[in-house]
């Protein structure tokens, strides 16, 4: 036995997703690359209770912005609006620029400028579903916490790979 | 741990572990392509498998599997069976290794005294996780795809609302985000065949249902903290506090844990994470500020875990962790292990390493090297690469994967700039305490209190 590092394959504890990084959640408290889509929830700057779903496609860069009731977003003249760069800035620190880029398919130039690189266009997107997972997400954070062990978690060590 | 300890526990192999992980190697590249359809090879392989346990109780039906599987008709039983046998071997080796382990420290150990309990009560949600854990089966990591993940989140989601389920509705959704997060798996460059094929088997196993936990034992008498193991996935943090607990009637001091945990979100992590667990701030209070605490009436399992009852401790006198394990970790008896949780990943045992250098990855104790798990420092705390460099002194707990052994640092004596350090993973258990950190979270806000007020706001109109 020695002190090399064994094989990926063969570690119980081999690490296969990198913890994110941490970030504000004040604006955009919802981010996530899932259904072929970088998606998330923007907080309103002037309603309290209002949020708007941003969207951008992968592959075809298409996006939308709607309110959880699916009004569409004022600002989405044919260009992105506000609620869509802030999300695309947040995963950009959540996630890296290297992944979001890869899952969208993305090609970013010198300058790290992703957003403009998304010249897919307005298409339309239902923004329940996405409201729904965001919805479910919370419900984490009621559900109560536990004093018997979780010996599984064994298999989850904090930390990141170096 | 001394060097003579050192080599004992490194110099030559552990007989049977290697053989031993070659069948499980041979049953986790069948899981890799699918049970639906073996070749002729992986058919052996699963053969070799139930072989190996043909001696056992499970061997009639761990050799019934493999033929059925074999003919192509896969029922949910065989898959259990399976499961049953990997984890059979995996526990052997697992008690090779923890009794190379106990040889080499001088460590006692208590032995499994409790009686089988009977099997809990059928139970649909049992089932619902059982039928996704068989689809994955057949089909292979390699087959598995977005709407084969998805189709496992609501009975996740229903297995976390009830607390009796955590621990498999736990296991599921860290394993669910992992495969999520690695679709198109047909096309990935790996697959994490050893561990995906562990997640899968343990949670099949739970997915049973869970005997009741022999009755706890009440103890009262002092606790000293040792250091804490954090656990973390996207969905969950785990706290594990391992002490020494000097009953108060008398007798050899006691290994314990006291583990706390919570349900997160994947965005809160590093030293916020401590916030989902202030339900418990004696027992944070003691991590932060090196106290010992005072027990009275805490319930202990068998296993040695302390079922945490934060009314039940008191801050005691200061207690420095080091001091601590220098004078009493040799002699203390350490507990048994639950049947059920023999497997190598849960090998996680307190030790106190002095008098080594540093060399890379690795302490060297009179030329012995022990790899360190630089990956295991969690963000949580002030432990960093550099101060374990810089390091000499460090308590840690000795772990195993895949064939090495390796030590997981909870606190570190170090000299950094002609100064004397010392950080423990749990010195930010009442917030962090380095200005810059401080700093940093300040302004990137309090996540969790964020993430509250957007509960409560959108979750109940
Ligand atoms: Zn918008």
């Amino acid at each position: 036995m020695s002190a090399d590092a064994p094989a990926w394959e063969q570690r119980s504890t081999a690490r296969v997703v990198s913890p994110v990084q941490p970030r504000k959640l004040a604006k955009v408290p919802f981010v996530e690359l899932a259904d072929g889509r970088l998606q998330g929830v923007v907080s309103s700057g002037s309603d309290i209770g209002r949020v708007y779903v941003s969207s951008v496609a992968a592959g075809t860069h298409t996006y939308d912005c709607s309110t959880n009731n699916n009004r569409p977003c004022g600002g989405l003249y044919g260009a992105p609006c506000k609620h869509l760069r802030l999300l695309v800035d947040e995963a950009v620190i959540q996630y890296g620029l290297d992944r979001v880029a890869g899952y969208l398919r993305a090609e970013v130039g010198d300058d790290g400028d992703l957003i403009g690189a998304l010249g897919g266009g307005v298409e339309r997107t239902p923004a329940a579903m996405v409201f729904s997972r965001f919805l479910r997400h919370l419900t984490y954070l009621e559900l109560p916490g536990a004093t018997t062990p979780v010996p599984e978690l064994h298999w989850f060590p904090a930390g990141v790979a170096r | 741990m001394l060097a003579v300890q050192l080599s004992a526990l490194l110099d030559g192999e552990t007989p049977g572990v290697t053989e031993t992980l070659d069948l499980v190697t041979g049953f986790d590249d069948a899981l890799t392509h699918g049970l639906g359809r073996l070749g002729g090879d992986r058919a052996a392989a699963l053969a070799a498998l139930a072989g190996a346990v043909s001696a056992s109780p499970l061997g009639d039906r761990a050799g019934e599997a493999v033929d059925k599987i074999t003919a192509g008709s896969v029922a949910g039983d065989h898959l259990t069976a399976l499961a049953g046998a990997r984890t059979a071997l995996l526990g052997a080796v697992h008690d090779a290794l923890l009794a190379r382990l106990d040889t080499a420290l001088g460590r006692t150990r208590a032995a499994w005294e409790a009686a089988a309990a009977p099997a809990p009560a059928a139970d649909h949600l049992l089932a619902a996780a059982r039928s996704w854990l068989h689809e994955l089966a057949i089909t292979g990591w390699r087959g598995v795809d977005h709407d084969l993940v998805s189709a496992s989140s609501q009975t996740v989601e229903a297995l976390l609302a009830e607390p009796r389920l955590r621990r498999v509705a736990v296991l599921l959704d860290g394993l669910a985000a992992e495969l999520a997060a690695c679709c198109p798996i047909a096309t990935a460059p790996r697959v994490p065949a050893r561990r995906w094929a562990d997640l899968w088997a343990r949670a099949v196993l739970l997915a049973q249902g869970l005997p009741a936990d022999p009755d706890p034992e009440q103890v009262s008498g002092r606790l000293l903290v040792l250091g804490v193991d954090v656990h973390e996935h996207g969905t969950a943090v785990q706290a594990q506090v391992h002490g020494l607990l000097e009953p108060a009637g008398g007798g050899a001091a006691r290994l314990v844990r006291a583990s706390v945990s919570a349900a997160k979100v994947d965005t809160i992590t590093g030293p916020a994470v401590w916030r989902l667990l202030q339900a418990h701030p004696v027992l944070l209070g003691a991590l932060a500020e090196h106290r010992s605490l005072d027990l009275t009436g805490m319930p202990l399992l068998a296993s040695g875990d302390l079922l945490w009852h934060d009314d039940r401790a008191a801050a005691g006198e200061p207690a420095d962790p080091f001091a601590v394990a220098r004078v009493q970790l040799a002699d203390a008896l350490a507990p048994a292990v639950t049947p059920l949780d023999r497997h190598p990943v849960r090998i996680a045992e307190p030790v106190l390493l002095e008098g080594y250098t540093v060399d890379g990855e690795a302490l060297v104790l009179d030329g012995h090297p022990l790899a360190v798990e630089l990956d295991r420092l969690p963000r949580c705390g002030p432990l960093t690469p550099e101060l374990v460099a810089a390091s000499t002194a460090c308590i840690g707990l000795v772990r195993w994967d895949a064939g090495r052994w390796s030590v997981q640092p909870l606190a570190v004596q170090a000299t950094v700039k002609r100064k004397p350090v010392t950080a423990h993973a749990g010195d930010w258990a009442l917030g962090p305490t380095d200005p810059k950190v401080v700093k940093a979270e300040a302004k990137a806000g309090d996540v969790v209190a964020v993430l509250r007020e957007r509960a409560g706001r959108l979750l109940r109109k």
